[in-house]
């Protein structure tokens, strides 16, 4: 499954051994050119990385300002406006402006129109003039006027921009902890049964049918959690939502249970047979051979596959935009609708304006995510990687 | 227990628990136990597999005809006598047949570097092993905002502001098309062909490339003419697999070139297209009355199943027979 997984046990052993005719300079040339093609994948992750992180920079950098209330101008005042002043009205860099002047002069038009409108209808009182994109707005909760107590509201389409990204990360987690609960043990189990208890023919069968499970798409899924897990689960909960983290994160299980099993599988089965083998010899059943030995000695991969399953589940895309209810309610209740990280990025990212604070504010979501299965990635590398290592050692 | 202990006079032995459990009884009704729990929990799972696969054949079977696969939608997309597919199969098609020209030659070279120069020791073997392994795990709705931010925003605008700076609205960065989101999802899938072809290039035997070697060939002839040919299988595996997971994919073509509806076929690399997958999310979601549509949407999902599960079976018997070759070899 993992590439880093092979290791230098076969044909490497001839990598640098100069063997055969003398290299010829065209020769040279192309294995050059084979190691410069091989470094695509380092470059795609740093792009992936650049290009998302690059289009939320001036929201970190606080360089956004997206009050609600701005001085009164009329619409030819705003277009009569200098470039720089322009383009900090409507919340852009002066060169992006200005590539959008040249590229597309009707959207610039729009956007103009748009922030007049706001203008005229901008609120005046005490949250007119809050910047709803600074770091407090985004991670702590305020007392917005009309509300009673301190919230934490998602709500980027209002005359004031909320931005609050605690609801969409409590979602995302509730859905993934459900998702979780639901596909752990069950794959755990499997990947016990398959590659220690069961019988070889049965497991031939097994594996396959399991991993067949990762080949339906994620709007396949989402799909059948939608049209049929909703309705058929509905009766359970007739007074909650029926779209919720419940029905999204049982579906987001079926589709990190292959990711779980077979990184689980393959763990255990990295353990020597010896192991087995000296267990069984002193009178163990295999249920006990597998539990007692095989189970602790594949600990930090089953630790992997869960933590590949976490990143995997949080980053899920299709299933929760169709399945969750994408209702931003800050609550801790499993049965209400949830909207994730993702299914927000997915839903809004069309109504977006290219450069302004809701773009900006999406694209900040997407490096959040990136981030974090980055490092969840990174962490279940290096145990697999320390696994494998071990385990080809002693063996 | 069950064993009587003789009554003798020296003190007793303390026994380590853990270990008298295995010792004594080789079956006992915990090990039955857990046995049929783990048992149960992999056939639950087969069990979940064949229910969603019974449902959809069940109630998608029905719909499916030759004139639902070979008529488009523009008569009417929500009426199951008149609605047809073929418009997102096209798209389909050619997004991911556009995306296999990119990422195949680049997965290729990637493995063939990775297994027949790099060391694993190396630092930058690590390092691409890495990153290859962690841009396997980056969620694919990411890959969409980078579709988005990279390939339309500074790609596409990059070539409109040198060549087309007098076309209003830009050539190529207007906005998604067949080539960004066929270049979208050759990132998101070089993964896949890059493991699967380094597993089959791990299963020839190294004495063949030592008899070329032998025989004079330099190594990159021994790559590119024992090698390669039989490594073919593997790549070919590699190729499937990564066509079978892009044809599902929707999320990082939301913003990158999927259309909800248009009249016609795409044209060209810049066109928009409609997509099977899309479609799905489209019907289930924003259709006017969902009963009406539930038939549409189920056979769509039939012919997106049927697709990748074709993809995907045949890619799975041409590594079985890699693995055999492979343990017969060693």
């Amino acid at each position: 499954m993992t590439p880093a997984d092979n290791n230098s046990n076969t044909p490497n052993d001839w990598a640098g051994v100069r063997r055969g005719q003398q290299r010829r300079p065209l020769e040279w040339l192309v294995e050059k050119g084979i190691f410069l093609v091989s470094l695509s994948a380092i470059l795609m992750v740093f792009l992936i990385f650049l290009f998302v992180a690059r289009e939320s920079l001036p929201l970190v950098l606080g360089q956004v300002d997206a009050r609600a209330a701005r001085t009164s101008m009329t619409l030819d005042q705003i277009k009569a406006l200098p470039t720089a002043e322009l383009a900090k009205l409507l919340a852009m860099s002066e060169s992006e402006l200005a590539t959008m002047q040249k590229a597309e002069p009707e959207t610039v038009t729009l956007l103009i129109d748009a922030k007049f409108e706001e203008i005229v209808v901008a609120p005046t009182d005490k949250d007119a003039n809050i910047n709803p994109v600074a770091w407090r707005y985004l991670l702590r909760p305020h007392e917005w006027s009309g509300y009673a107590k301190p919230e934490y509201i998602w709500q980027p389409v209002s005359t004031i921009h909320k931005y609050n990204i605690i609801p969409l990360v409590v979602g995302s987690l509730k859905a993934t902890l459900v998702a979780l609960l639901f596909s752990v043990p069950l794959s755990l189990g499997a990947a016990i049964y398959v590659s220690q208890l069961a019988a070889p023919r049965t497991r031939e069968l097994l594996k396959p049918a399991i991993e067949m499970l990762a080949g339906i798409p994620s709007v396949v899924l989402g799909f059948f959690a939608l049209i049929v897990m909703a309705s058929v689960l509905y009766p359970l909960y007739p007074d909650k939502s029926r779209l919720n983290a419940v029905v999204a994160g049982v579906a987001l299980g079926f589709a990190i249970i292959p990711v779980v099993f077979s990184i689980a599988e393959d763990a255990l089965t990295s353990v020597p047979r010896s192991y087995t083998q000296a267990a069984l010899a002193l009178g163990a059943s295999k249920w006990q051979a597998a539990w007692k030995v095989v189970l602790p000695a594949a600990i930090p991969g089953v630790f992997a596959a869960v933590v590949l399953g976490f990143g995997r589940a949080i980053g899920e895309t299709m299933i929760v935009l169709m399945a969750s209810g994408n209702a931003s309610i800050m609550s801790l209740d499993l049965f209400d609708s949830v909207r994730t990280i993702t299914a927000t990025i997915a839903a809004e990212m069309g109504e977006a304006v290219k450069g302004g604070d809701h773009y900006q504010m999406l694209f900040l979501l997407g490096t959040l995510l990136f981030a974090v299965t980055f490092i969840s990635n990174l962490v279940a590398d290096q145990v697999i990687h320390r696994l494998k290592a071990k385990m080809e050692g002693r063996a | 227990m069950d064993v009587q202990t003789p009554q003798l006079h020296f003190k007793e032995q303390p026994i380590d628990p853990d270990f008298g459990d295995f010792r004594v009884k080789s079956r006992d009704f915990a090990s039955y136990f857990f046995t049929g729990l783990t048992g149960l929990a992999t056939w639950l799972i087969v069990a979940l597999l064949a229910v969603i696969l019974a449902n959809v054949v069940y109630h998608g079977w029905g719909t499916l005809s030759w004139r639902f696969i070979s008529s488009d939608s523009s008569e009417d997309m929500f009426d199951a006598t008149r609605a047809g597919v073929l418009p997102m199969i096209v798209g389909t098609s050619a997004r991911v047949i556009l995306m296999t020209l990119f990422v195949l030659p680049i997965g290729v070279i990637t493995a063939i570097y990775l297994t027949e120069y790099a060391r694993s020791t190396w630092m930058i073997t690590r390092i691409i092993r890495g990153a290859v392994n962690n841009l396997a795990g980056v969620p694919s709705i990411v890959f969409g905002l980078f579709g988005a931010g990279f390939f339309i925003y500074f790609v596409g605008r990059g070539i409109d502001s040198v060549f087309y700076s007098e076309v209003e609205g830009g050539v190529w960065g207007k906005g998604g098309g067949l080539l960004w989101a066929s270049l979208t999802l050759a990132v998101m899938t070089l993964p896949v062909v890059i493991v699967a072809t380094e597993e089959s290039l791990r299963a020839i035997p190294p004495g063949l490339r030592e008899a070329s070697l032998a025989l004079g060939a330099t190594k990159l002839q021994t790559i590119w003419k024992i090698v390669l040919p039989q490594a073919l299988p593997g790549i070919m595996t590699g190729g499937i697999l990564s066509v079978s997971r892009a044809a599902g994919e929707v999320a990082p073509i939301l913003f990158t070139g999927a259309a909800y509806y248009m009249a016609g076929y795409p044209e060209g690399l810049r066109d928009k297209f409609m997509d099977l997958g899309y479609h799905v999310f489209a019907l289930s979601t924003q259709s006017p009355n969902i009963e009406m549509t539930r038939p549409i949407l189920y056979a769509t999902v039939l012919v997106l199943l049927i697709l990748t599960f074709t993809l995907n079976l045949v890619a799975i018997l041409i590594r079985a027979r890699i693995r055999r070759q492979m343990r017969s070899m060693h």
